[in-house]
């Protein structure tokens, strides 16, 4: 294969190449193609393409065809010609093939459009290849676009860590150590363990200590987002349940239902677009967000009035009773959409993620959703501080008996904040759908992590269930290397029983005066 | 609104646990009157003497004969109305609703199967004298919790220990906080949920995902055979029995009095000079102790036991039997056990859709228009 590195001499693709590449013996039609890549000649790819795929035709004399569909065009003007009777398709051979594919890779290097040749130089990084790096150090000379450099130069110093001369090993250490990664670490490991030359054996430990630190930065920055991602998740899940338990005492076993129904609501909103409007797809959410909540607000306000307001002063059984009304919801879902897991898409603006570190991408769903509970934090705060309703609700959930003699309509109160902590969980439960599965158990799993939050969190403090929120996720993902996920959990879990023992009214206690509670 | 709250709990735990007087008489007559005895123990004989006789003396082809599935289904009922009743106990009687119930049960269940598991011998899959889990795992020897568990008589004092210790240091922690009502009940939730997880791991060493299952023999007999089958369901009656009397004892002493005091106003209590956290802790620890056993006895007649035994549904399912019996009676929740056990296991053959349908239906007529249950409505025609 040094053939290819041998061979400096560029050539566009003309009438004598194509007729090596068509005509020649197995030598020449190596030293053409490579010939070929070095000019980065990318109009040549229709050519090649046509050889790999059989296309190409050639008579012993004559002009080279390439055919489509049954008709031939001249491969280098494309002008329709008749066909000679004595039309032969050109063999390759697998080695040939080889050297197409990777000939076809490299001259993606030299598209016109930045997008094309960064996925030709992430393709390059994933299956690096020695007989490429030519064409990599050609490519890398005409590139403008920053992030296809770096990927470019990746592969070149994957490339040269093998190279013969030491100079070039040292810079393609250097060149490498600029990019840390898992993949990155492997190569300079490997390296290391063949490596002879002392000089370049120091400089590759080095390296080597330096991209295990950056991995190491890169895993707990990526914990802790984690972490915050699903505290972000649980504060949806509980904001809900900390309005209506620290307004009613009662614990609303069917909230972690309500979450499902928003994510359903999403999901049929997602392909109600995709059906009638997929133009619009990208901006499915913009009506999936008020939908979930009302879904979710009006099944709420319905079991308020149904079954919550006739338990009140009962809070055991209105435990109970709501959990039969999650029962309920949960068959009900399964009878009308089936008990499968239904898939939600997210709109293109949500797909993919952002290089932070090397070796950590953010996916950009997780930084929405981080955004959004924020934002509904926000409206909820407000609504809660800064509104009629609000100083209603907090005045109700002080002191519920003195707030109704002085004239606060407590039932309405109750129905209007039960409808609003419902609707609340409708929203988490369409940020959910956006990461996770949707199904009819996919809310089962919350109520008991949601109330830990507000357990933890203390009742009628938005800043505990934001505190208890995003100091559960993270204690749970930090947690999670260490000791595994399940025992991380577990010791969540064993903490918070602990916890309750020594402040059993949460983080930030606001009632002084509650004896009988 | 807590006082009015509990004025109105206890007008109706007086109502519901605390007939009018004191019966007259000493003894079991102060347990029961003479012909409440005489239905106890005839219900009592019938199930433990009848039952095993007509599936095992009556032939096949008569009309009386009891198949062996039906035994199997009544063990089981059995052992579910057992909880039940411990479940009332502190539920029914202390005011204490637990979320866990299903926990106390699967470890009693947990410790049986231990026993049951090292008696298949080297009759296993792999021919090993380990459990085949264990040759699955490729472990080689027994780990340190398993040291003894070929001994019936550690494993089923075990099944009784385990939970009851369990139930004791959580209550302890719970108690003694004062941490009770919704609370209590979502932290017992949790505390099951954390242990189903952890029983769920292949590497804690219980079977994870399947749990254990494949019994051959108890104590030398094999359990395939109906006459171990017709052993095991008397047991349970007996045992059904004896926790039945037990309890009614309990509640009917003084300290019962003391846990329905505290069940209707616990600060009263304790502003009487009464500190709750013994009682509640005593009654929590027996309560725990008795889904052991009923749990102990459910595993050889159902032939498996598995972690989604301590699924917060399952407890929560626990629950429902004594509010549909009718909670702060005990004959309640051993009624209440066997209607929705038994409707469960026809519904889920006949209408498997409709059963989540039936139960989630059944939580909310329940609550809200039963609130004492079956009993309670017949409480109410006889005045």
């Amino acid at each position: 294969m040094s053939v290819l590195a041998a061979l400096t001499v560029a050539l566009a693709l003309d009438a004598g190449v194509l007729d090596k590449i068509a005509r020649g013996s197995q030598p020449e039609r190596e030293e053409a193609l490579s010939a070929l890549v070095a000019a980065g000649d990318a109009g040549a790819a229709r050519v090649l393409r046509a050889l790999l795929e059989g296309r190409l035709h050639a008579a012993p004399e004559g002009a080279v065809l390439i055919e489509r569909d049954g008709a031939f065009r001249d491969a280098l003007t494309g002008a329709s010609v008749a066909a000679p009777d004595d039309l032969e398709k050109v063999t390759i051979n697998n080695r040939l093939r080889r050297s197409l594919q990777r000939a076809l890779l490299a001259l993606e290097l030299s598209a016109p459009e930045p997008e094309r040749r960064l996925e030709a130089a992430r393709a390059l990084l994933q299956a690096p290849d020695t007989d490429l790096l030519p064409a990599v150090e050609a490519a890398l000379q005409r590139e403008s676009d920053a992030r296809v450099r770096e990927a470019l130069l990746t592969t070149q110093g994957m490339l040269a860590l093998s190279a013969p001369e030491s100079n070039r090993r040292l810079a393609a250490i250097a060149q490498l150590e600029r990019v840390p990664g898992a993949s990155t670490k492997r190569l300079l490991d490997d390296r290391l363990a063949v490596e002879t030359d002392p000089a370049v054996r120091t400089a590759l430990q080095r390296a080597v200590l330096g991209v295990e630190a950056s991995l190491r930065r890169a895993d707990t920055a990526g914990l802790v987002f984690s972490g915050l991602s699903l505290g972000s998740v649980l504060l949806l899940a509980a904001l809900g349940l900390a309005v209506t338990f620290g307004l009613m005492g009662v614990i609303n076993m069917a909230h972690g239902e309500l979450l499902m129904v928003g994510a359903y609501a999403t999901w049929v909103v997602q392909l109600a677009f995709r059906r009638w409007a997929p133009g619009w797809f990208d901006w499915y959410l913009a009506v999936a967000v008020p939908a979930s909540f009302i879904a979710a607000a009006l099944i709420g306000a319905f079991l308020e009035v149904t079954v919550v307001r006739k338990l009140y002063g009962r809070p055991l059984e209105t435990l109970l009773a709501t959990f039969g009304a999650s029962l309920l919801l949960m068959q009900g879902v399964r009878s009308v959409f089936g008990a499968q897991n239904v898939e939600v898409a997210n709109p293109g603006w949500m797909s993919g993620g952002i290089t932070v570190l090397a070796g950590l991408v953010l996916p950009w769903n997780r930084i929405v959703i981080l955004l959004f509970g924020s934002l509904v934090l926000l409206m909820v705060w407000m609504l809660l501080s800064g509104t009629r309703l609000g100083l209603l609700v907090r005045a109700v959930t002080q002191n519920r008996q003195r707030a109704a003699g002085l004239g606060v309509p407590t039932p309405r109160v109750d129905l209007v904040a039960f409808a609003l902590g419902s609707g609340i969980a409708g929203l988490g439960g369409c940020a959910l759908s956006q990461i996770g599965n949707v199904g009819p158990e996919m809310g089962q799993g919350f109520i008991v992590d949601s109330f830990m939050v507000v357990v933890l969190g203390g009742v009628g403090q938005l800043a505990g269930t934001i505190t208890a929120a995003l100091g559960l996720g993270l204690a749970n993902k930090l947690l999670e290397p260490v000791a595994g996920a399940v025992l991380a959990k577990i010791v969540v879990l064993a903490f918070i029983i602990l916890f309750i023992q020594r402040r059993p009214q949460g983080l930030f206690a606001l009632r002084g005066r509650a004896a009988d509670e | 609104m807590s006082t009015v709250l509990s004025r109105r709990l206890v007008g109706l735990g007086a109502g519901l646990s605390w007939p009018g007087r004191p019966l007259d008489g000493h003894g079991l007559r102060a347990l029961y009157p003479r012909r409440t005895w005489a239905i106890l123990l005839g219900g009592y004989a019938a199930l433990a003497i009848l039952v095993p006789l007509l599936n095992l003396a009556v032939p096949a082809s008569s009309a009386f004969h009891l198949p062996d599935h039906a035994v199997a289904l009544g063990g089981k009922i059995l052992c579910y109305a057992t909880v039940a009743l411990a479940m009332d106990l502190v539920w029914g009687y202390a005011g204490i609703l637990s979320l866990g119930h299903g926990l106390f049960f699967a470890l009693g269940g947990y410790a049986m199967g231990m026993y049951l598991m090292r008696a298949i011998g080297t009759d296993g899959v792999y021919g090993s004298t380990l459990p085949d889990f264990m040759v699955f795992l490729d472990w080689k020897e027994l780990p340190w919790y398993w040291a003894g568990s070929d001994r019936f008589l550690q494993q089923a004092a075990l099944a009784v220990l385990a939970p009851a210790l369990l139930a004791f240091v959580f209550g302890w922690f719970a108690f003694r906080s004062r941490i009770r009502g919704v609370y209590f009940s979502i932290i017992t939730q949790a505390l099951t949920f954390a242990f189903m997880l952890l029983f769920f791991r292949n590497q804690t060493g219980f079977g994870g995902n399947n749990g254990f299952t494949d019994f051959k023999r108890i104590l030398g007999f094999p359990l395939a055979s109906p006459r171990t089958r017709a052993a095991l369901f008397a047991l349970s009656v007996t045992l059904l029995f004896a926790a039945l009397v037990g309890c009614r004892m309990l509640v009917r002493s003084k300290f019962g009095r003391v846990l329905t005091a505290i069940r209707d106003a616990e600060d009263r209590v304790r502003f009487c000079g009464y500190d709750p956290v013994g009682f509640k802790l005593f009654v929590w620890t027996l309560s725990a102790a008795i889904c052991g056993m009923a749990g102990a006895l459910y595993v050889p007649q159902v032939g498996i036991i598995n972690p989604s035994e301590m699924s917060p549904a399952n407890s929560v399912e626990i629950a429902i039997w004594v509010a549909v019996g009718g909670r702060g009676t005990l004959l309640g929740p051993v009624l209440g056990a066997a209607l929705v056990t038994g409707a469960k296991s026809w519904l889920t053959v006949a209408a498997p859709e409709a059963w989540l349908f039936a139960l989630g239906l059944l939580f909310i007529v329940v609550t809200r228009w039963l609130p004492n249950g079956v009993l309670g409505l017949f409480r109410r025609e006889a005045k």
